[in-house]
């Protein structure tokens, strides 16, 4: 997983409520057994027409948009499925950053596996970043992970709770699956304890 | 001790770690997977040398690629569903974890499959790579889905990082009136609170008219706590969950059903128990419900019209008005007037035997509407065997519906079973968002009766009609 420190970068805006997985990324590009190259199929199904045409409308193919890093979102964004197709679509389209006041819970614990920072603000600071997003590729948002603060290109600075753990993780790209495996003896134990308590598991 | 809900019991005996922030090692009871979110994550434990810590207790079912035509056995057409399918049969075989491949009479869809084998019991921790994972807190069990990451790290230690969610009390008081189900229920609460008004919680469902569901119909309540943002949902186990799970496959027998049962008569909110959110229905409120829109949040019972979105306010405005235009309804159209063209009865949400009773009991000597389409995907082998010997499959048929195999089928469309652009369809299963039942596909989710009334009539019907 790639460090997350600073970002500076093209912010885009949709302001849409419920933006889900299926829309983030249509099933029919689930049947993949890789990681990479969604990012061609994110937002599928708003980005392209029936031919396969790019739609002009869609932020992410207005030529502004194309090089984004964030996306700045409406409410319960990532609502619906689990799947971490979802958070690899936007990595591999190049989207490091979410900012929505609030996200669909799994979606939001499968971006820090992924090295995406999804940020929550309160829905005025979100407007006016969905504002300063639509001025399109001269509006850099800058987001600080260390600092927590989000500056908008107008210099307006916001800032943000992280959980620290999370935040610990992502600015270290660190492997939970490592960090946990420090910890075997206390799961050896707790397994211990399980096999007398309740042999039935 | 201070008092506790369910899921403060459930949590305390499973965790296996607490760091100073309260960042918590989960155990993790149950891991059930399936083709479409795991092979990334077995890929991960090749690629690192790791194995799964405890094989015993995870266990593989292939369900959401899988043809549900009669003609499977010749094999799986697409190219890349097929090399998922085997991608899970080879993990399953090299990683030694249980498996139930294709052919077999108990394959169906991962969260049918559990409780019907005994794998799913009161008081246990339950995760798959799937959101409609929370289908098994209706056994008191904390279940919920999770990302493919996730997979891995269940998978190479048995555990999960986790913090504490909120309690969330929902209650639906006293009765249901007649032609009410269990989905209508779950919907009904989706409509009050939200698809958000659950993010953060773990919902308990309690109260007289949950206690008076069945196993089945707690089942589909718990389904769709998912669908109202939350992390799980779940209902504390009572003598009818006991006798669901008794003599099952994989339940606990003698002395050890005796010992579990000890245990599991303890799993219950104590009564003092803090909740942080509270939502209360009276069950004689609850109407047969349908959606309009690509929200679960957007149900609205049967004898209402089409919401216009000046009835909405902040971004629901815009939502609402993309919902309509999407789903191709105009404000003030009573929902019985809507036309469907196609029924689709199944998934792990309505996929279980008494699902299929309730939309046969409908469809008993009457016949689907000529031009329509309609498929019943049962949620599993061993529900299709049961419901052909009880004389079901042969209603369905007669009707005109297509008898299907077991899988998850239109309900994702991630196989052949899909929509067509504006195909507008009566569907059983749990999300009705743009595309999700095909592209252009229009869903309106219901009850088995409702969508069996729908077959019979055309268009949205009012089950209460009928009965």
């Amino acid at each position: 997983m790639d460090k997350f420190n600073k970002l500076s970068g093209i912010a885009a805006p949709l302001p849409l409520i419920n933006i889900d997985t299926d829309m983030i990324i249509p099933k029919q590009f689930l049947k993949t057994i890789k990681r990479s190259g969604l990012g061609v199929n994110l937002f599928d199904e708003m980005r392209y027409d029936d031919d396969r045409n790019e739609i002009p409308d869609f932020v992410l193919n207005k030529p502004q948009y194309r090089n984004a890093e964030i996306l700045v979102a409406g409410d319960n964004f990532g609502c619906g499925s689990s799947r971490e197709h979802a958070p690899w679509a936007l990595l591999d389209f190049g989207i490091r950053c979410v900012i929505a006041p609030s996200y669909a819970d799994i979606f939001f614990n499968n971006c820090f596996k992924n090295g995406i920072l999804p940020i929550v603000l309160p829905q005025e600071q979100v407007d006016i970043l969905m504002k300063d997003a639509e001025k399109g590729a001269n509006a850099r948002i800058e987001v600080d992970l260390d600092a927590q603060t989000i500056t908008s290109s107008d210099g307006e600075v916001f800032t943000f709770d992280v959980d620290p753990f999370k935040k610990h993780c992502l600015m270290n790209g660190l492997d939970d699956i490592g960090l946990t495996l420090e910890k075997k003896s206390s799961i050896t134990s707790y397994e211990a304890k399980l096999a007398s308590e309740r042999p039935w598991v | 001790m201070s008092p506790k809900t369910l899921y403060d019991k459930i949590w305390d005996a499973h965790v296996a770690h607490q760091a100073e922030d309260g960042t918590c090692l989960l155990y993790i009871d149950r891991h059930l997977v399936h083709e479409v979110t795991s092979p990334q994550a077995f890929e991960g434990l090749r690629m690192t040398g790791r194995t799964v810590h405890a094989p015993d207790k995870t266990i593989a079912v292939p369900d959401h690629n899988v043809p549900t035509t009669l003609d499977r056995a010749k094999g799986i057409e697409n190219e890349e569903s097929r090399i998922q399918v085997e991608a899970l049969d080879k993990n399953a075989k090299d990683f030694g974890i249980h498996y139930y491949p294709v052919s077999d009479i108990r394959q169906g869809i991962v969260h049918i499959v559990g409780p019907e084998q005994g794998w799913t019991l009161p008081g246990m921790t339950v995760v798959c790579g799937d959101s409609h994972t929370a289908t098994h807190g209706a056994f008191g069990a904390l279940a919920h889905g999770i990302g493919t990451s996730e997979v891995e790290h269940v998978l190479a230690t048995q555990t999960l990082i986790q913090k504490k969610s909120k309690n969330m009390k929902v209650e639906i008081t006293g009765k249901l009136l007649p032609g009410v189900t269990a989905k209508d229920i779950t919907l009904s609460v989706i409509g009050k609170t939200g698809t958000a008004g659950g993010t953060g919680y773990v919902i308990e469902y309690c109260g007289e008219a949950i206690r008076d569901l069945s196993m089945e119909g707690r089942m589909t309540v718990c389904n769709m706590a998912i669908e109202g943002g939350a992390r799980a949902g779940l209902i504390a186990p009572d003598d009818k969950t006991f006798a669901y799970v008794m003599g099952r496959p994989h339940a606990p027998k003698g002395a050890q059903w005796e010992a579990a049962l000890a245990w599991w008569k303890t799993l219950y909110s104590d009564d003092d128990a803090h909740w942080d959110k509270v939502v209360t229905l009276k069950g004689e409120d609850i109407a047969p419900v349908v959606t309009w829109g690509t929200s679960p949040e957007d149900v609205l019972p049967i004898t209402g019209t089409v919401p216009a979105p000046a009835d909405f306010t902040g971004g629901k405005v815009e939502a609402a008005k993309r919902s309509l235009e999407y789903m191709g309804l105009e404000p003030g159209t009573p929902l019985n007037q809507i036309k469907i063209d196609t029924v689709f009865i199944g998934s792990c949400t309505n996929g279980r035997i008494e699902d299929l009773r309730a939309a046969a009991e409908i469809l008993k000597g009457k016949k689907v509407k000529d031009g329509m389409r309609a498929m019943v995907v049962p949620g599993s082998g061993l529900v299709r065997a049961q419901a052909e010997e009880e004389g079901l499959a042969q209603i369905f048929i007669d009707a005109g519906f297509e008898w299907r195999l077991a899988g998850c089928s239109m309900c994702l469309a991630m196989n052949p079973d899909q929509l067509s652009p504006g195909e507008r369809c009566a569907a059983t299963s749990n999300r009705n968002f743009e595309g999700r039942q095909g592209r252009g596909g229009r869903t309106h989710l219901m009850s088995p009766a409702m969508a069996a009334a729908a077959a019979v009539t055309g268009h949205l019907t009012d089950i209460r009609e009928m009965m």
